[in-house]
Protein backbone atom coordinates (compact mmCIF):
# COMPACT_ATOMS: atom_id res chain seq x y z
CA UNK A 1 0.00 0.00 0.00
CA UNK A 2 1.37 3.40 -0.84
CA UNK A 3 2.10 6.00 1.77
CA UNK A 4 -0.79 8.31 0.90
CA UNK A 5 -3.38 5.53 1.19
CA UNK A 6 -1.80 4.45 4.43
CA UNK A 7 -2.03 7.95 5.90
CA UNK A 8 -5.66 8.20 4.85
CA UNK A 9 -6.47 4.84 6.35
CA UNK A 10 -4.88 5.69 9.68
CA UNK A 11 -7.15 8.65 10.09
CA UNK A 12 -10.35 6.77 9.54
CA UNK A 13 -12.51 5.74 12.45
CA UNK A 14 -13.05 2.04 13.04
CA UNK A 15 -16.75 2.17 13.75
CA UNK A 16 -18.91 4.37 11.59
CA UNK A 17 -22.54 3.26 11.57
CA UNK A 18 -24.04 2.23 8.28
CA UNK A 19 -26.33 5.05 7.17
CA UNK A 20 -27.30 6.74 3.94
CA UNK A 21 -29.31 9.65 2.63
CA UNK A 22 -32.82 9.76 4.04
CA UNK A 23 -31.85 8.26 7.38
CA UNK A 24 -32.18 10.29 10.55
CA UNK A 25 -28.99 10.48 12.58
CA UNK A 26 -27.66 12.08 15.73
CA UNK A 27 -24.23 13.65 15.36
CA UNK A 28 -22.32 14.35 18.56
CA UNK A 29 -19.63 16.92 17.92
CA UNK A 30 -17.25 18.77 20.17
CA UNK A 31 -17.74 22.52 20.32
CA UNK A 32 -15.59 25.11 22.00
CA UNK A 33 -17.66 27.47 24.08
CA UNK A 34 -16.21 30.13 26.37
CA UNK A 35 -12.88 28.36 26.50
CA UNK A 36 -14.53 25.09 27.47
CA UNK A 37 -15.17 22.08 25.34
CA UNK A 38 -18.51 20.33 25.41
CA UNK A 39 -20.37 17.89 23.24
CA UNK A 40 -23.26 19.11 21.15
CA UNK A 41 -25.85 16.88 19.56
CA UNK A 42 -27.36 17.65 16.19
CA UNK A 43 -30.18 15.46 14.95
CA UNK A 44 -31.63 15.54 11.49
CA UNK A 45 -32.06 13.93 8.11
CA UNK A 46 -29.00 12.97 6.12
CA UNK A 47 -29.28 14.78 2.82
CA UNK A 48 -25.82 14.09 1.43
CA UNK A 49 -23.15 11.57 2.25
CA UNK A 50 -20.17 11.98 0.01
CA UNK A 51 -16.44 11.63 -0.34
CA UNK A 52 -14.38 8.59 0.39
CA UNK A 53 -11.58 7.53 2.63
CA UNK A 54 -10.74 10.05 5.37
CA UNK A 55 -12.41 12.81 3.39
CA UNK A 56 -15.93 11.44 3.83
CA UNK A 57 -18.54 13.96 4.90
CA UNK A 58 -22.20 14.02 5.82
CA UNK A 59 -24.72 16.85 5.54
CA UNK A 60 -27.51 16.75 8.10
CA UNK A 61 -30.67 18.84 7.78
CA UNK A 62 -33.24 19.76 10.37
CA UNK A 63 -35.83 22.45 10.82
CA UNK A 64 -35.15 24.39 14.00
CA UNK A 65 -37.62 27.06 15.11
CA UNK A 66 -39.09 27.17 11.63
CA UNK A 67 -35.71 27.71 10.01
CA UNK A 68 -34.03 25.04 7.93
CA UNK A 69 -30.52 24.31 9.20
CA UNK A 70 -27.96 22.22 7.37
CA UNK A 71 -24.68 21.22 8.92
CA UNK A 72 -21.85 19.40 7.23
CA UNK A 73 -19.54 17.19 9.27
CA UNK A 74 -16.37 15.40 8.32
CA UNK A 75 -17.21 11.89 9.46
CA UNK A 76 -13.65 10.99 10.42
CA UNK A 77 -12.84 14.28 12.13
CA UNK A 78 -11.67 13.94 15.73
CA UNK A 79 -14.12 16.74 16.54
CA UNK A 80 -17.01 14.50 15.65
CA UNK A 81 -17.39 12.34 18.74
CA UNK A 82 -19.81 9.78 17.34
CA UNK A 83 -22.74 9.32 15.00
CA UNK A 84 -25.88 7.41 15.96
CA UNK A 85 -28.52 6.13 13.62
CA UNK A 86 -32.01 6.83 14.91
CA UNK A 87 -34.31 6.08 11.98
CA UNK A 88 -34.11 4.54 8.56
CA UNK A 89 -35.71 6.50 5.77
CA UNK A 90 -37.06 5.27 2.48
CA UNK A 91 -35.77 7.42 -0.37
CA UNK A 92 -34.94 6.83 -4.01
CA UNK A 93 -32.09 9.30 -4.37
CA UNK A 94 -28.59 9.47 -2.88
CA UNK A 95 -28.55 13.26 -2.58
CA UNK A 96 -31.69 14.83 -1.19
CA UNK A 97 -31.18 18.35 -2.51
CA UNK A 98 -34.91 18.61 -3.20
CA UNK A 99 -35.64 18.73 0.53
CA UNK A 100 -34.43 22.33 0.71
CA UNK A 101 -37.39 23.48 -1.35
CA UNK A 102 -39.99 21.45 0.51
CA UNK A 103 -41.64 22.53 3.73
CA UNK A 104 -43.99 20.90 6.16
CA UNK A 105 -45.70 17.74 5.02
CA UNK A 106 -43.90 17.63 1.70
CA UNK A 107 -40.54 17.43 3.48
CA UNK A 108 -41.38 14.24 5.31
CA UNK A 109 -39.55 11.05 4.57
CA UNK A 110 -41.22 7.67 4.92
CA UNK A 111 -39.68 5.38 7.45
CA UNK A 112 -38.24 2.17 6.25
CA UNK A 113 -39.46 -0.74 8.34
CA UNK A 114 -38.07 -3.87 6.75
CA UNK A 115 -34.53 -5.02 7.27
CA UNK A 116 -32.22 -3.86 4.54
CA UNK B 1 18.61 26.29 10.51
CA UNK B 2 18.14 22.73 9.37
CA UNK B 3 18.33 21.08 5.98
CA UNK B 4 17.17 17.81 4.54
CA UNK B 5 16.64 16.22 1.13
CA UNK B 6 13.53 14.31 0.22
CA UNK B 7 11.22 12.86 -2.38
CA UNK B 8 7.77 14.27 -3.00
CA UNK B 9 5.25 11.47 -2.47
CA UNK B 10 1.99 13.30 -3.15
CA UNK B 11 -0.78 15.24 -1.48
CA UNK B 12 -3.61 14.43 0.89
CA UNK B 13 -5.33 16.01 3.89
CA UNK B 14 -4.87 15.27 7.56
CA UNK B 15 -6.59 16.15 10.80
CA UNK B 16 -4.42 18.05 13.24
CA UNK B 17 -4.65 17.74 16.99
CA UNK B 18 -6.58 20.98 17.29
CA UNK B 19 -9.20 19.61 14.90
CA UNK B 20 -8.23 21.42 11.70
CA UNK B 21 -8.37 19.48 8.44
CA UNK B 22 -5.41 20.71 6.45
CA UNK B 23 -4.12 19.95 2.97
CA UNK B 24 -0.61 18.51 3.13
CA UNK B 25 2.18 17.44 0.85
CA UNK B 26 3.82 14.22 1.96
CA UNK B 27 7.58 14.16 1.59
CA UNK B 28 9.75 11.13 2.17
CA UNK B 29 12.65 13.01 3.72
CA UNK B 30 15.94 11.42 4.57
CA UNK B 31 17.67 9.74 6.12
CA UNK B 32 20.40 11.86 4.57
CA UNK B 33 24.02 11.03 5.10
CA UNK B 34 26.55 13.80 5.44
CA UNK B 35 29.05 13.04 2.72
CA UNK B 36 31.44 15.87 3.30
CA UNK B 37 32.12 18.86 5.48
CA UNK B 38 33.59 21.58 3.30
CA UNK B 39 35.81 24.00 5.15
CA UNK B 40 37.20 27.44 4.59
CA UNK B 41 40.78 26.20 4.87
CA UNK B 42 40.52 23.39 2.39
CA UNK B 43 37.77 24.41 -0.03
CA UNK B 44 37.50 28.17 0.40
CA UNK B 45 33.98 28.09 1.85
CA UNK B 46 31.94 26.46 4.57
CA UNK B 47 29.30 23.92 3.61
CA UNK B 48 27.93 20.45 4.19
CA UNK B 49 27.07 17.97 1.47
CA UNK B 50 23.96 15.88 2.14
CA UNK B 51 23.15 12.74 0.17
CA UNK B 52 19.81 11.03 -0.31
CA UNK B 53 18.18 8.22 -2.26
CA UNK B 54 19.12 4.70 -3.20
CA UNK B 55 21.45 4.07 -6.09
CA UNK B 56 22.59 0.97 -7.93
CA UNK B 57 26.08 -0.05 -6.90
CA UNK B 58 27.05 -0.53 -10.55
CA UNK B 59 26.10 3.06 -11.33
CA UNK B 60 28.73 4.47 -9.00
CA UNK B 61 32.08 5.15 -10.60
CA UNK B 62 35.21 4.22 -8.71
CA UNK B 63 36.12 7.85 -8.30
CA UNK B 64 32.76 8.62 -6.74
CA UNK B 65 32.87 5.52 -4.60
CA UNK B 66 36.18 6.70 -3.24
CA UNK B 67 34.74 10.10 -2.41
CA UNK B 68 31.97 8.49 -0.38
CA UNK B 69 34.34 6.03 1.24
CA UNK B 70 36.52 8.82 2.56
CA UNK B 71 33.92 9.59 5.20
CA UNK B 72 32.58 6.07 5.45
CA UNK B 73 29.13 6.60 3.95
CA UNK B 74 27.14 4.63 1.42
CA UNK B 75 26.81 6.02 -2.12
CA UNK B 76 23.52 7.82 -2.75
CA UNK B 77 21.63 9.15 -5.73
CA UNK B 78 21.53 12.85 -4.97
CA UNK B 79 24.09 15.08 -3.31
CA UNK B 80 23.39 18.71 -2.49
CA UNK B 81 25.48 21.25 -0.62
CA UNK B 82 24.15 23.59 2.02
CA UNK B 83 25.95 26.68 3.20
CA UNK B 84 23.64 27.59 6.05
CA UNK B 85 22.48 25.58 9.02
CA UNK B 86 25.70 23.62 9.14
CA UNK B 87 26.73 24.06 12.77
CA UNK B 88 27.31 20.75 14.46
CA UNK B 89 26.72 18.72 11.31
CA UNK B 90 29.66 16.32 11.05
CA UNK B 91 30.70 14.25 8.07
CA UNK B 92 29.67 10.63 8.34
CA UNK B 93 26.58 11.35 10.44
CA UNK B 94 22.96 11.08 9.40
CA UNK B 95 20.23 13.70 9.22
CA UNK B 96 16.65 12.50 9.72
CA UNK B 97 13.23 14.11 9.88
CA UNK B 98 13.62 14.19 13.65
CA UNK B 99 15.42 17.49 13.05
CA UNK B 100 12.00 18.99 12.29
CA UNK B 101 9.01 19.26 14.55
CA UNK B 102 5.39 20.36 14.00
CA UNK B 103 4.99 24.10 13.84
CA UNK B 104 8.39 24.72 12.23
CA UNK B 105 8.42 26.93 9.15
CA UNK B 106 10.37 25.71 6.14
CA UNK B 107 11.24 26.67 2.58
CA UNK B 108 10.99 23.97 -0.06
CA UNK B 109 13.00 23.94 -3.26
CA UNK B 110 11.95 21.76 -6.15
CA UNK B 111 12.10 21.55 -9.91
CA UNK B 112 8.66 22.65 -11.12
CA UNK B 113 6.55 20.44 -13.36
CA UNK B 114 7.30 20.75 -17.07
CA UNK B 115 4.57 22.33 -19.22
CA UNK B 116 6.44 22.27 -22.53
CA UNK B 117 6.09 25.17 -24.95
CA UNK B 118 3.21 27.16 -23.47
CA UNK B 119 1.30 30.24 -24.53
CA UNK B 120 0.91 33.50 -22.65
CA UNK B 121 -2.30 32.48 -20.91
CA UNK B 122 -0.83 29.46 -19.17
CA UNK B 123 2.65 30.84 -18.77
CA UNK B 124 2.07 34.45 -17.72
CA UNK B 125 -1.60 34.50 -16.70
CA UNK B 126 -2.64 36.63 -19.70
CA UNK B 127 -6.38 37.19 -20.06
CA UNK B 128 -6.82 36.13 -23.66
CA UNK B 129 -9.30 37.46 -26.16
CA UNK B 130 -12.98 36.81 -26.75
CA UNK B 131 -14.10 33.37 -27.75
CA UNK B 132 -16.73 34.43 -30.28
CA UNK B 133 -18.55 37.44 -31.81
CA UNK B 134 -15.94 37.65 -34.55
CA UNK B 135 -13.04 37.98 -32.17
CA UNK B 136 -10.03 36.65 -33.97
CA UNK B 137 -7.75 36.88 -30.94
CA UNK B 138 -8.53 33.80 -28.89
CA UNK B 139 -5.49 32.76 -26.92
CA UNK B 140 -3.00 34.97 -28.71
CA UNK B 141 -0.75 37.37 -26.80
CA UNK B 142 -2.18 40.30 -28.84
CA UNK B 143 -0.10 43.47 -28.56
CA UNK B 144 3.63 43.08 -28.23
CA UNK B 145 4.25 46.60 -27.01
CA UNK B 146 5.16 50.09 -28.08
CA UNK B 147 5.52 50.51 -31.88
CA UNK B 148 7.50 53.68 -31.39
CA UNK B 149 10.30 51.72 -29.82
CA UNK B 150 10.76 49.94 -33.12
CA UNK B 151 11.96 46.86 -31.36
CA UNK B 152 10.79 44.32 -28.84
CA UNK B 153 11.64 45.27 -25.30
CA UNK B 154 13.91 42.75 -23.62
CA UNK B 155 12.22 40.54 -21.08
CA UNK B 156 8.71 40.91 -22.47
CA UNK B 157 6.47 38.04 -21.59
CA UNK B 158 6.02 35.74 -24.55
CA UNK B 159 5.00 32.16 -25.18
CA UNK B 160 7.85 29.75 -24.64
CA UNK B 161 9.17 26.94 -22.54
CA UNK B 162 7.38 26.79 -19.20
CA UNK B 163 8.26 24.78 -16.12
CA UNK B 164 11.28 22.69 -15.13
CA UNK B 165 12.63 25.66 -13.21
CA UNK B 166 14.17 25.64 -9.78
CA UNK B 167 11.33 26.96 -7.67
CA UNK B 168 11.19 27.81 -3.98
CA UNK B 169 8.00 27.83 -1.94
CA UNK B 170 8.63 29.77 1.24
CA UNK B 171 7.29 29.61 4.76
CA UNK B 172 5.43 26.29 4.74
CA UNK B 173 4.24 24.92 8.06
CA UNK B 174 5.42 21.51 9.22
CA UNK B 175 2.28 19.62 10.24
CA UNK B 176 3.88 16.35 11.21
CA UNK B 177 7.30 14.71 11.22
CA UNK B 178 7.09 10.94 11.26
CA UNK B 179 10.49 9.58 12.26
CA UNK B 180 9.40 5.96 11.94
CA UNK B 181 8.60 6.19 8.25
CA UNK B 182 10.81 9.19 7.45
CA UNK B 183 7.82 11.28 6.44
CA UNK B 184 7.46 15.03 6.55
CA UNK B 185 3.99 16.52 6.15
CA UNK B 186 3.97 20.13 5.02
CA UNK B 187 0.93 22.35 4.72
CA UNK B 188 0.05 23.16 1.14
CA UNK B 189 1.61 22.39 -2.21
CA UNK B 190 5.28 21.95 -3.02
CA UNK B 191 6.93 22.53 -6.41
CA UNK B 192 7.70 19.58 -8.64
CA UNK B 193 6.23 16.30 -9.82
CA UNK B 194 5.65 13.23 -7.64
CA UNK B 195 8.89 11.38 -6.95
CA UNK B 196 10.78 14.62 -7.65
CA UNK B 197 13.68 15.66 -5.47
CA UNK B 198 12.87 18.40 -2.97
CA UNK B 199 15.16 20.33 -0.67
CA UNK B 200 13.64 21.28 2.68
CA UNK B 201 15.30 23.91 4.85
CA UNK B 202 14.36 26.24 7.67
CA UNK B 203 12.68 29.31 6.28
CA UNK B 204 14.52 32.53 5.60
CA UNK B 205 11.32 34.44 6.36
CA UNK B 206 11.18 36.26 9.70
CA UNK B 207 9.09 34.21 12.09
CA UNK B 208 6.07 36.30 12.94
CA UNK B 209 4.38 33.60 14.98
CA UNK B 210 4.71 34.07 18.76
CA UNK B 211 7.78 32.25 20.01
CA UNK B 212 7.06 29.23 22.16
CA UNK B 213 8.07 29.41 25.79
CA UNK B 214 11.24 27.45 26.28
Amino acid sequence: MNVIDLLNKEQQKDAVPDFRAGDTVKVYSKVLEGGKERIQMFEGVVTVRKGGSANESVTVRRVAHGVGVEKTFLIHSPRVERIELSKRGSVRRSRLYYLTEKIGKAARIKEKKAAR
Amino acid sequence: MKNILGRKVGMTSVFTEDGRYVPVTVIEAGPCTVVERRTKEKHGYEAVALAFGDVRKAGVTRALAGHYKKNGVEPKRYVREFRTGIDGVEAGTTVTVEAFSPGDRVDVVGISKGHGFSGGIKRHNFSGGGASHGSMIHRQPASNGDTNAGRTVKGSRRPGHFGVDRTTHQNLEVIRADAERNLLLLRGPVPGPKNGLVIVKSTVKPNRAPAEAK
